[in-house]
């Protein structure tokens, strides 16, 4: 076995919670003071919220106190009313939840904008500190950005002139010959000999 | 008031909000003097905790000056400096009875897995955090706890969650005089990790990690062995061949679902997110202990599902522990171990932030930046 790095006799407090009884099962639960088991406990007095608060259907009774931040609104807050009618053992649960995060990000740009502000998404994620304490990783990131956009608006350009000249050859073909002499009839097929017939390249003889 | 306010996935910012309000007879308003960014605020912060909502505010580490009590609160009063432990916790249901503080079953409407927890989504309950000037402390005669006049309050902020999470990770693993314990991650709850496991007689503190300047920082706070697992070919091989390759007796997931090193897990959990994070840091534990070991887990990861080598838990017969720090059992402890000089927490701050630039905070924070461990955040001045 690899040498210990460390001498214990350095360590201030070495061996000071030792304790036989902490063994795997403590202090998981004290069973000796259980006197009864349900929900017997005496119960704090209950606060009666104010807001909309949505509850687990795990539980069979609001909790005596609830939380009353950012009440559930919008689209966001339709998909969280509906993820709250199955379980938290339920994976949809969690990915509505989820689901509806996003949704309330988009939400939340819509609010500052009906507000009159305009969100500084930069300063929102820390770009002060990055060009403070990591200005090679912002200007690389900056510079990869700008490279694959640079790439995506090329290949944007470039099919945009592909879809124009299709569009100007499909024009040109569809458009009706215009006729401005008089019709001459086509002259009269002759049956060449077998001898002289050649053959196209491509196509069966 | 000033508070900070999620607008989406890695985008946050300081605004003007109402000031909070007494909302049960049991309540308190705080005025914030000191607030944490924790790791697992990063989970929220990177849009990976289901039902977080645009406009709430984060924080669940956080001391302050009694503002308000409402009718009820007997253990407080106005102007009382108290640390508040990120449980909401009655103190009466049939968990708080037992000193399960984080699985309070009177605190968190929206789900049952797990207790309230200030500004941690409505996941957890739907209550606003204290990254803010002012914030509710419901049940203030359960949780707060007044800050002794010899401690430091940069001492007392770290007691509300990352000290005993930490020091509960170590006691979770059974660690017994001598054993070899590796810790899976170098951030401020790892590092209390491996700071408690030699409270607990380990003979043997491995921590590993991928940042070059927390391991460092965990050589000398721990102290313990550090190895970065970008260096090593196989992490579980190397950690056998450190253990006679029979493994070490307990591993500690300090890591939770915001973690790096396998590309998999990364691109369904982290970016996809179809698991509940990238859980590399518990595969690792699982595969590296021994048989009969313990794997205790305290980081943090979504309510959904991971992939992990559960066969592997029943092949070796291994114990796996979990929760979220019971603060309030285990703070009385854990004061004792500060005054006597065997833990000093504020060792691992790093950042002073007023709360106006609490995007920049979170960006260094997340991205690793300017060497941080550890941000607070001041939301009152200095």
């Amino acid at each position: 076995m690899a040498q210990a790095l460390v001498d214990t006799s350095t360590i201030p407090g070495w061996g000071v919670d030792t304790d036989p009884k902490n063994n795997p099962t403590y202090p998981m639960r004290h069973i000796e003071d259980q006197k009864s088991r349900g929900l017997t406990w005496q119960r704090p007095p209950l606060q009666e919220p104010q807001v909309e608060v949505l509850q687990s259907i795990e539980h069979n009774r609001l909790p005596a106190v609830v939380g009353t931040s950012t009440p559930p609104s919008g689209l966001s807050g339709a998909i969280r009313r509906y993820a709250f009618r199955r379980s938290e053992s339920d994976w949809w649960h969690w990915l509505l939840l989820m689901g509806a995060d996003r949704i309330n990000v988009v939400e939340g740009v819509i609010e500052d904008l009906a507000a009159g502000k305009v969100p500084n998404v930069p300063a929102e994620m820390g770009a002060k500190s990055e060009w403070q304490h990591n200005k090679n990783g912002l200007l690389l990131k900056a510079g990869a950005t700008l490279a694959i956009g640079a790439v995506l608006v090329a290949i944007v350009q470039a099919r945009r002139e592909d879809r124009a000249d299709e569009d100007e050859g499909e024009t040109i073909a569809a458009e009706p010959t215009r006729v401005t002499g008089p019709i001459e009839e086509p002259a009269p097929s002759v049956d060449l000999p077998a001898s002289q017939v050649v053959p196209l390249p491509g196509l069966d003889a | 008031m000033l508070a900070m306010n999620y607008r989406g996935p890695y985008r946050v910012r300081a605004d003007e909000k109402p000031m909070p309000q007494i909302l049960h007879p049991e309540d308190a308003i705080i005025r914030v003097t000191r607030s944490c960014i924790c790791g697992s605020d990063l989970h929220l912060y990177h849009g990976m905790v289901p039902d977080t909502r645009v406009g709430m505010t984060f924080g669940h580490e956080f001391c302050g000056i009694v503002e308000q009590v409402g009718p009820a609160v007997q253990n407080l009063k106005v102007g009382d400096h108290v640390l508040v432990p990120f449980n909401i916790a009655c103190g009466k249901c049939h968990f708080c009875q037992q000193g399960l503080f984080g699985n309070c079953h009177e605190s968190n409407a929206q789900a049952t897995a797990v207790g309230g927890i200030y500004g941690y989504s409505h996941t957890a309950g739907g209550y606003d955090g204290g990254q803010a000037q002012y914030v509710r402390v419901p049940y203030a005669d359960v949780g707060p706890t007044v800050i002794p006049d010899w401690m430091d309050p940069d001492d007392a902020v770290l007691l509300t969650d990352v000290v005993p999470t930490g020091y509960q990770a170590a006691e979770m693993g059974a660690i017994k005089p001598g054993d070899t314990v590796v810790v899976f991650g170098a951030g401020p709850v790892g590092l209390m990790a491996a700071r408690s496991a030699w409270l607990f007689g380990a003979g043997r503190v491995i921590v590993i990690d991928c940042e070059e300047y927390r391991l460092e920082f965990a050589r000398t706070f721990g102290p313990a062995e550090v190895y970065n697992f970008r260096e090593i070919d196989d992490v579980v091989v190397f950690l056998k061949k450190q253990t006679d390759s029979l493994g070490a007796d307990v591993c500690i997931d300090a890591v939770g679902g915001d973690a790096s090193g396998n590309a998999l897990q990364w691109f369904f959990g982290t970016k996809l997110k179809l698991e509940a994070g990238n859980a590399i840091a518990l595969h690792w534990a699982i595969n590296s202990v021994k048989k009969g070991g313990v794997v205790s887990m305290v980081g943090v990861y979504g309510p959904t599902g991971n992939m992990v080598p559960i066969g592997n838990v029943v092949n070796k017969g291994i114990t796996i522990r979990a929760n979220q720090a019971s603060v309030k059992r285990l703070l009385p402890r854990l004061i004792e171990h500060i005054r006597a000089g065997h833990i000093n927490p504020k060792a691992m701050i790093t950042h002073r932030v007023p709360l106006t630039d609490v995007a920049d905070a979170y960006h260094i924070f997340a991205a690793k930046l300017d060497g941080c461990i550890k941000p607070v955040l001041l939301p009152n001045g200095a």
